[in-house]
Parts: structure tokens; sequence; C-alpha cells
């Protein structure tokens, strides 16, 4: 068995999906010939041909609405934003078209729209958003952001057959990590949407987190463990709508102390409802208010160090642990 | 009185069928003016928009049109419906937010898809539905199916992104779309003057290297040629067209809008094109209705709207809480 990237897992999901199930295709900025941006679809038109890997104009808008429309109409798209960022061209076409056309028609919407997120390649405020949070407030939509290969792969798939509209959040840093590649599982493979995955046991905190911050917070579990004796459990979310409510509140129950880290902004995150949440339902079990580690409210800036010090990493997620611990 | 008018490809229409044509138009003007009622007497919540003046663009758009084609018309093209197969009890059950209304009560107006006659409903973003039309055309292609898609947009929409989107995505794909613009003078309050800067909305077609043309949309018959014409090429793989039907909406944006910024002279102008009138008169000159036939039009579709009311009202209002179902469908 051969060992896969994250681009890989995705890629190969995708290539099982178009070939078990001739209603699915793609649309995209220069994914035909080109391959895509990061290649990601590299030798699909030569298996698939121009109608199932079509290259669009550069317009989201007409991307996504034709995406939805050709749902519409019985196919399955799949289609690519070059990187997330872009999403924004196509947000109508989402929160007023796509997420509502089940509510108000009963008629399924099964579309899957890729988006390429998150810093740490250098891009700029343009070219490294992680704009998930801007879509969880729409009902109708699923929002999934794997962090591992085969997380990645189980969950296009799945995103692929879900009757509903899907975002998908892939992070480009995680794209050809080989620190991360896992053995393909295997075209059956599948990744339930809606459920999260503990990464690492422990008994004296939980991080929750997702995307490429999984690994981040991995890392800072091996610190807290070596340094100071502390055992971190590592909730990896994996759908963030909708969200494992019940696994993290079990892992609440367990640790007492919760540390939710996201790399998009911190106002207005994924991580606030979590933290609304677990007030809600675990309260009682809290010995520690529960904390949030975003990135800081500011557009994601270019210059090395100042991208750097934006991102939330290891050394970060380590203090808040530290600190939550001691509370 | 309108002047007759030649409109070549007419003539192939037997009697019956302009007839039918003549009841779609008076039955979209009684829908109108019973929708008006109801609100008038608060038994309609929500907005009200006619398609006074609007009647023979949107008839005639949709006319020709078979069962499998595809339709992604405006709230206002209540004619489009009819014309596409629509009963009335079913846009009434709508319009009234009904239980047993093809959205549940969930949206209002005619913002429904009905499976069996291929109509898909609006958004109130108009422009959008143009991409999304533009999707469905791409795939009756792919899976070899040979229907064609028909959406319509205002004057105002033109000017929206997703317009310009949708429409240089089916021209370069060659798409079986027609987007048909009424050009109705005024989106809600804003002139055409403002609105957009060239001489016909249709010469933008030339811009995306597609079939366009400007007609008189008060003209039945004219707007069903260019359909023809329109669907033919689709139907050959010619690529999409853009139309520009020229119209007055000569009611409101709404019927909360009193629209007294239009100028009474312009209204004046086209009461003399209304559209009914002008198809009336054409068919009494061909002899092929009476006064006689007009009345019993006029008596029979009155009937039948009250029939249609009457079981739409029968309907309940649906339950406060059948509000939280169907956010997402289920997996198979």
């Amino acid at each position: 068995m051969k060992p896969i990237t994250y681009l890989e897992g995705i890629a190969t999901g995708l290539f099982e999906e178009m070939e078990r199930d001739g209603s699915v295709f793609l649309m995209g900025e220069d994914i035909g010939a080109y391959g895509g941006a990061f290649k990601l679809t590299r030798g699909f038109i030569e298996s698939f041909g121009p109608e199932r890997v079509r290259d669009m104009p550069m317009s989201e808008s007409a991307i996504i609405g034709a995406a939805t429309g050709a749902a519409l109409l019985g196919m399955r798209p799949v289609v690519e934003m070059q990187f997330a960022d872009f999403v924004s061209c196509g947000f109508n076409q989402i929160v007023t078209v796509a997420a509502k056309t089940h509510y108000r028609w009963q008629t399924p919407v099964p579309i899957v729209i890729r988006c390429p997120s998150g810093g740490g390649v250098h891009g700029g405020m343009f070219h490294s958003q992680n704009p998930e949070a801007w879509f969880a407030n729409v009902p109708g939509l699923k929002i999934v952001a794997p962090s591992t290969p085969t997380d990645a792969k189980g969950l296009i798939k799945s995103a692929i057959r879900d009757p509903n509209p899907v975002l998908f959040f892939e992070h480009k840093a995680l794209y050809r990590q080989p620190a991360i590649r896992e053995i393909d599982p295997g075209p059956d493979w599948l990744i339930r949407i809606g459920k999260a995955n503990v990464r690492r046991e422990g008994g004296d905190l939980t991080i929750v987190t997702y995307g490429a911050m999984v690994h981040a917070a991995l890392r800072a579990a091996e610190i807290l463990s070596s340094e100071e004796e502390l055992e971190a459990e590592v909730v990896d979310l994996r759908s963030l709508i909708p969200w494992d409510v019940e696994a993290v509140i079990a892992s609440v129950k367990k640790t007492s102390r919760v540390l939710v880290v996201h790399e998009a902004t911190r106002t207005g995150g994924i991580g606030a409802e979590i933290a609304a949440v677990i007030a809600e339902e675990g309260f009682s079990d809290l010995d520690a208010p529960v904390r949030r580690l975003g990135a800081p409210d500011t557009p994601v800036p270019f210059s090395p160090p100042l991208e750097e010090y934006f991102i939330p990493g290891t050394d970060r997620i380590v203090a808040e642990a530290r600190d939550l611990a001691s509370f | 009185m309108p002047e007759s008018f030649p409109s070549p490809g007419s003539d192939a229409l037997d009697e019956r069928t302009l007839v039918r044509l003549y009841r779609l138009l008076r039955l979209t003007r009684a829908f109108d003016e019973t929708l008006v009622r109801l609100y008038r007497q608060g038994k309609l919540v929500g907005g009200v928009y006619t398609s006074t003046g609007n009647e023979a663009t949107a008839v005639g758009s949709a006319f020709l049109l078979r069962s499998e084609d595809v339709l992604f018309p405006l709230h206002r093209d209540v004619g489009a419906h009819l014309a596409k197969g629509q009963d009335l009890k079913t846009l009434f059950l709508n319009y009234l937010g009904r239980e047993g209304s093809l959205t549940r009560g969930r949206d209002n107006t005619a913002h429904y898809h009905d499976r069996r006659l291929n109509i898909f409903g609006n958004v109130s973003h108009i422009g959008a539905m143009i991409p999304v039309a533009a999707g469905a055309a791409l795939a009756a292609r792919m899976r070899g199916e040979d229907r064609v898609a028909v959406t319509m947009v205002g004057d105002g929409g033109t000017s929206t992104g997703e317009f310009h989107e949708g429409l240089n995505f089916a021209a370069v794909s060659k798409l079986p779309l027609i987007v048909i613009i009424e050009n109705n003078q005024f989106a809600y309050s804003t002139p055409t003057s403002k609105q957009f800067a060239c001489a016909k909305l249709s010469d933008r077609a030339q811009g995306y290297g597609i079939e366009g043309s400007t007609i008189d949309g008060t003209d039945l018959l004219a707007v069903l040629d260019t359909m023809r014409g329109a669907i033919t090429r689709a139907r050959a793989g010619e690529g999409p067209t853009l139309i520009e039907s020229v119209t007055m909406r000569m009611r409101g944006h709404s019927e909360a809008d009193r629209a007294d910024y239009v100028p009474s002279e312009i209204l004046d102008s086209w009461k003399k094109k209304d559209p009914i009138a002008r198809f009336e008169s054409e068919l009494l000159r061909r002899g092929l209705l009476t006064e006689e036939r007009i009345h019993l039009v006029a008596q029979e579709i009155r009937t039948e709207i009250d029939a249609a009311l009457a079981e739409a009202e029968s309907h309940p209002l649906p339950e406060g809480s059948s509000a939280l179902t169907g956010v997402y469908a289920e997996e198979d």
C-alpha cells in the first residue's frame, strides 16, 4: 500500500468518485490541461475529458451558480475555488441560492465547493484566509475541514455523496507535507460528515481544533507532556457544520479544561460557537473558563515575520494550555 | 386603437392556439387583479408584484417550450408560469403561504419549484438565476438531453455581476440558454437612464459573441417569433440568445409603491400599447374573436379563478413549528 499526501488524498477521492458516478464532474479555473493552481487535478482531463473537467472563465458566481443549476438537473458537480479567498466572489450563489434551495423546494443541491485555504505559504491576505466562519451562520450549508490525508479522502468522498451543498476547506500548507503522509485506505473509505476524531488522548485538558492547527496542537501536546507532565487530549473536529457536540462534551467531562484553537481570526470564529455550546452544555464539568486561541483580528499579513506572528503556532498553544492548566 | 402588425411565423398558428394565447393573457391579468384585491383586503401578506403591461412577454417566453425544457422565470412572470402549464390553485397556495403549497409556506410569490413542469422560481436577487439556468442548460447537454433553458431578468438585473458572468459563461460554452430581459423601464423607482448607457440592452449580446435582439414586448406574436428562432438555435447547438423585450411596468414595483415617480404621459402612451388589448383587436380583426366570445372568456376565467382561490383558501396555514424541518436534505 502506497503512502499518500493530503493533496493526493483529495485527488484520489475525487478521482474514485468520478469513476464511480458519471454525474460527478469538476468545474474550476485552470483545472483542465494545466491541472489546477496546485496541480490537484493533474491527469484528470486525460482520464475524464474536458466535459467533465471543465475549465471555466474567471467567474466564481458563474462557477458556483452553474454547479447549482447542474445539480438541480441531477448532476453532482465539484467546483474548485482557486484559493478559498476567491469564494467571496461567489458568496451570493452560495448563501442565497444553494443554501436555501432545499429549505424552500425540498430539492437537493448536491454540490461541493473546494476551498484551498490557510496561511503559512506567504500568499498575502488574498491568498491565505480561512473563511469558514463566514458560512457557519448560513443554515443549509455543510462545512468540513480535514487535517490528514485519509480524512481528506474520506471527507471529499462523503461530501460528493452528500445531497447538500458542502464547503470543503483544504489547508494548502498540508498539501505536500511528507510528515503527515498516510497509507491510502482504498476506494471504500468514507469519513462521516459531523464526526470528530480524538487524535490524542489525555486527561488534563482538551484542545478542540481542526485543519492545519491539529498538527500544531499535537506538537504542543507532546511538549506539554514532556516538559510539564500535562496530558492534553486533542479533538480534531473534521466537520464544522454540523460539528460533533457529543465528542467535545465527552472530552470536557473527562478533562474539565478546554482550549479551542483555529487559524482563522478570533472574533466571530468557529471557536466562539464551540465555546458557547460548551458553556451551555458542559458548564458544570468545567474547572476553568473556556479559552479561545485564534489569529489576531487583522488581515493575514504578508512579510514572513508578520505572517509567522499572525498564525497561531505550537508555542502559543503551549503557553495557552499552561495558563489554562494553572487556572 | 393599436395598429395591426405583420408578424412572420404567426400565420402558422391555428385559431385554437391563438385563442388559447388570448386566454392566457387574460388569465394572467385576472390573476394579478385578484392578488391586488386580496392584498387590499389584507388576505395576502408580503409583496404583490403584478405583471401589468408585461403579459405578452411572459406568456410568449414560455408558450413554445416543451414540458422537459427548463424555465427560470421571475416573480413578475405569472403569464410564463401559466403558459408552462401551471394551474391557478398551485399559484394561489404559494402566494397565500398555505400548507400544501409547493414551498410549504416557506417562500413567497412564485418562488417555487415544480418538478412536474420544470419550473424553477427565482430568488429576490435578480440576475442570480442566470448562472443557475446556464448550469441547468449545461447539465442537460452533458446528459445528452434535448432541453432548452429559459430565464428572465429585468432592466435593473442587467446591472448585476451575475448577469455578466452567467451570459459570458453560457456564450463561451455555447449553452442552450435564452435570457429575456424584460425592460419595463423602471427598476423599482430607477429609470433606465440611470441603469445603463447603451442604446439597446441587446447590444450587449455582441459583446458576448451571441445572438441578440430587441423586440416590442407588448406584441405577443413578435415575442413568439423571436422565441421560436432562439429555441431553434438553442436546440441546434448554436448557443445562447439574449432578447430585450421592451415593455412598461404599468403599476408600482409592488402594490406598496404608488409609483408617482412615473410621469403620467409615459403611462398614457403605453396604455395605447396594452398587450392584451393589442392582441384582442388583432384577433377581432382576423375574425377569430367576437365581442360575445370575449365576454364568455372573461366569465370562464372569473369562475376558474374563484374556484381555485376558494380551494387554496380552504388549505390551512402551516404549523409554526414546521418551519424547523428540511433545512438539509437527508442522505440517500
